[in-house]
């Protein structure tokens, strides 16, 4: 129970439903600020205590779980370690993945509880072919599966979402009051909770170290110098102060960091359309499809592919989803374990994306069921004749 | 609290004596102000002074030297505070506060508030392995430059561990170099025989709730000799060093606490310590790699409060102990209060030389007047499913993959 309304509702619906519940606030900071400040959702002692209220209205126990220190390595140093290598990163779903269901969950486990239970939009439920499946909440505006997205088959069997079905947010405040719960009309949390002023970029500014280096178009032209390439994300147009204008006069865009040699390479907004993404580490939200389950099951030499398959690919927490083919191919690695091939996901998408940086995270669905995901690597431009699709 | 509860933990606040919450309530239905001239003032006056004179008997001082407070942490503020400004208005040399390292918070963060902000030095007293402070120790910090000291503050015994420090021979001490001694005995109180005219004892702090009386409650001795500034001003109630309108109520109920405390309190010191051993030797029977933290009592009698059983199970975190404890209709501690929610290893434990691993898995176990050996056998038997689960669940907060 983070202290927002979200959270309140679903515990209240789990203990309708008639579980047994216990309210634990996440403690994700050594030191949580006193008092709420403009919309963050979590981490004040205030937050804390909104939570202990709502577990009292709804009579159930409450404790504060310290995960602080997990948060830090996995969630707060991956963000910033990624950021450094000039990937973006999605701490929310770092956050899904090492903490609320893997590090809470085991916890909770151990400690002789059934499942998880979270305020997020989106929905579980038990698969045709057995085993359970992530799907899109019924609010689309809402949905908050692509976060989820890197939960796998075995932690979808620990996790409760009541908030699956609801069909908006207003009901859910308008619950919530009913309730009386005293977080009916608190502000949604906004941004990175462990950025309280919202400010990424002066946030990392402190902790990456940044040198400054130079903007390049793809030509290799040296169009300016910028504070540090590590700084900057895929897609960005402010902030680049480039003295001359574009050619064609129109404004620029990073298409590309270059961590090693510390450049920023910019261009016209369409070579940020991309029609070919690779993804690593893929995971899969339940079973995986049939025409990558033979490929994953036993051992097989680099090279080989599955069959395609058709999904819909989607890189950013509401972006939209894109039509596109996907197949898993196995490459030799570090990442696989003892050097063996490991699984790649290639993505190849019926009409060109934009924006799409390194380290976010794909999520391919079929129709409302999620898949899975795999971290982006790389991408393919169409209009960008100098980048091969694997570098 | 819910009456299917088994409490142990009577060292966080002790169940309200029936004759105490009597008083309580008798007196808030009479009401008055103890300060007003008329009847109804005077009859409140009477309450509060009946109940200074019970109080005064039970810790063996003048009822003129106990200045009524809201209750432990204020008693201990306005000691500390009071003794230092005092003590450096008279000669600015005098910065250092000798603290020991196990104080409570009430105690603690005073000395680091004055080092923050009125230029204090905070000198913390190492202890043993017990959480004893070690007399020579601090003979060595008053030697070092007697002129440069405010104060010292040891408290009687320590909440978390039960340990009872040397309160005789560090007054003593303190006496020798013409330094004030103040003792934290809120735990004491009640415990043991506290003696606020110990020679050397400057300020003596206890609280109404650990005994029995209500939350809200406490009281500083401070003799009349005794020179220190108020913390809270107004008034100018209890002798200009507390100002503020007398709860008499509370101190209705505390006075009532304090009398019954004292006169059951050889009976039942001894009636807990047995009943302490019986649950120390059960949890070593049912977690062999358990830890008792703090003296062994039966060895050297009088070195831990009777009541008092604490333990490290290596392992677990305290956390988790608790939360199945409480499960299982047992209420317990970890001990060490939440730094904002979120549980911090005890720093008594780790003044005691523990790392911060074995330190997070802590659970204080306190018994107190309606404590039984049923209270004891339910633990014993809730312990060994409790602990293996509280295993597995491990130090999920600590342990990075």
């Amino acid at each position: 129970m983070s202290g927002g309304v979200d959270s309140a509702v679903a515990a209240a619906r789990a203990v309708d439903a008639g579980h047994e519940v216990t309210g634990v606030h996440l403690a994700l900071s050594r030191t949580p600020g006193t008092l709420r400040t403009g919309s963050r959702g979590c981490c004040t002692i205030e937050d804390s205590r909104d939570a202990w209220r709502a577990a009292d209205l709804l009579g159930i126990p409450y404790y504060v779980w310290d995960f602080s220190e997990r948060f830090q390595a996995d969630v707060v140093d991956d963000f910033v370690a990624e950021y450094a290598a000039g990937r973006t990163p999605n701490p929310c779903l770092r956050c899904n993945e090492k903490i609320k269901f893997a590090a809470l969950l085991e916890k909770a486990l151990a400690l002789g509880f059934d499942a998880v239970c979270t305020g997020h939009y989106a929905k579980v439920v038990d698969g045709a072919g057995g085993g359970r499946e992530l799907h899109r909440a019924a609010d689309w505006a809402k949905d908050q599966s692509y976060v989820l997205g890197v939960l796998t088959a075995e932690q979808l069997e620990h996790v409760l979402l009541p908030l699956a079905e609801t069909p908006s947010k207003a009901e859910v405040r308008a619950e919530a009051a009913r309730r009386g719960l005293s977080v009916a009309q608190k502000p949604d949390s906004h941004d990175i909770c462990f950025i309280p002023d919202g400010d990424t970029r002066g946030w990392l500014a402190e902790r990456i170290e940044l040198a400054e280096g130079e903007i390049k178009d793809v030509e290799g032209n040296v169009l300016g110098t910028h504070p540090g390439a590590n700084a900057f994300t895929v897609g960005q147009r402010k902030g680049l102060r480039i003295g001359t204008p574009a050619p064609d006069g129109k404004p620029r865009f990073v298409l590309e960091i270059r961590p090693k040699t510390n450049e920023v390479v910019v261009g016209p907004e369409a070579m940020l359309a991309v029609d070919e993404l690779r993804g690593i580490r893929p995971t899969w939200a339940g079973r995986p499809v049939p025409e990558a389950a033979e490929l994953l099951r036993d051992g097989r030499a680099a090279g080989e592919a599955s069959l395609s398959f058709p999904v819909l690919a989607q890189v950013r927490a509401h972006g939209d989803p894109v039509p596109a083919r996907a197949l898993l191919e196995l490459v030799e690695g570090p990442d696989g374990p003892d050097g063996a091939p490991a699984p790649e996901l290639v993505v190849r998408l019926d009409e060109p994306m934009r924006g799409v940086a390194p380290g976010q995270s794909l999520v391919l669905y079929q129709g409302t069921r999620v898949l899975g995901q795999a971290t982006i690597d790389r991408a393919h431009s169409l209009a960008r004749p100098d980048v091969a699709a694997s570098r | 609290m819910p009456r299917n509860t088994v409490y142990l933990d009577h060292a966080a606040t002790a169940p309200l004596r029936p004759s105490a919450l009597a008083a309580v309530t008798e007196q808030l239905a009479r009401g008055g102000n103890p300060s007003s001239l008329h009847r109804p003032g005077r009859a409140a006056r009477a309450v509060v002074e009946q109940a200074r004179e019970e109080i005064a008997a039970a810790l063996g001082a003048d009822p003129v030297e106990v200045v009524l407070t809201s209750g432990g942490t204020e008693a201990d503020n306005l000691a500390v505070q009071g003794l230092y400004r005092h003590r450096r208005a008279a000669d600015p040399r005098r910065r250092r506060v000798l603290v020991s390292s196990v104080e409570h918070a009430a105690v603690a963060e005073t000395a680091e508030w004055l080092a923050a902000h009125e230029g204090a030095e905070a000198v913390w007293l190492p202890v043993d392995a017990h959480g004893r402070v070690e007399p020579e120790a601090v003979r060595e910090e008053l030697a070092r430059d007697p002129g440069s000291v405010a104060l010292l503050s040891v408290m009687w015994a320590n909440n978390e561990v039960g340990t009872v420090q040397p309160v005789a021979e560090l007054a003593a001490l303190a006496e020798e170099f013409g330094v004030p001694f103040h003792c934290d005995a809120v735990q004491a109180f009640g415990s043991l025989p506290v003696d606020a005219h110990l020679p050397g004892l400057t300020t003596l702090a206890v609280s109404a709730h650990k005994l029995g009386g209500p939350v809200g409650a406490g009281a500083l001795v401070v003799g009349r000799t005794v020179g220190l500034e108020p913390v809270q001003h107004g008034g100018g109630q209890e002798r200009k060093v507390r100002s503020g309108t007398l709860d008499a109520a509370a101190i209705a109920g505390f006075g009532v606490a304090a009398r019954e405390a004292a006169a059951e309190r050889q009976d039942e010191s001894a009636r807990l310590a047995a009943l302490r051993d019986r649950l120390v030797d059960g949890v070593r029977r049912a977690v062999p790699g358990a830890v008792l933290r703090g003296p062994e009592d039966r060895e050297h009698a009088g070195t831990r409060l009777p009541g008092n059983a604490h333990f490290t199970f290596p392992g677990c975190e305290g956390d988790s102990l608790l939360f199945l404890l409480d499960g299982a209709g047992i209420a317990s501690s970890t001990g060490s209060a939440c730094h904002a929610g979120v549980p911090r290893p005890s720093s008594v434990l780790l003044a005691m030389g523990l790392d911060e691993t074995t330190a997070r898995g802590a659970q204080r176990f306190s018994l107190g007047r309606t404590s039984t050996a049923e209270d004891v056998d339910a633990l014993l038997a809730a312990l060994p499913e409790v602990h293996e689960r509280a295993l597995r669940a491990g130090l999920s907060g600590a342990a990075l993959r």
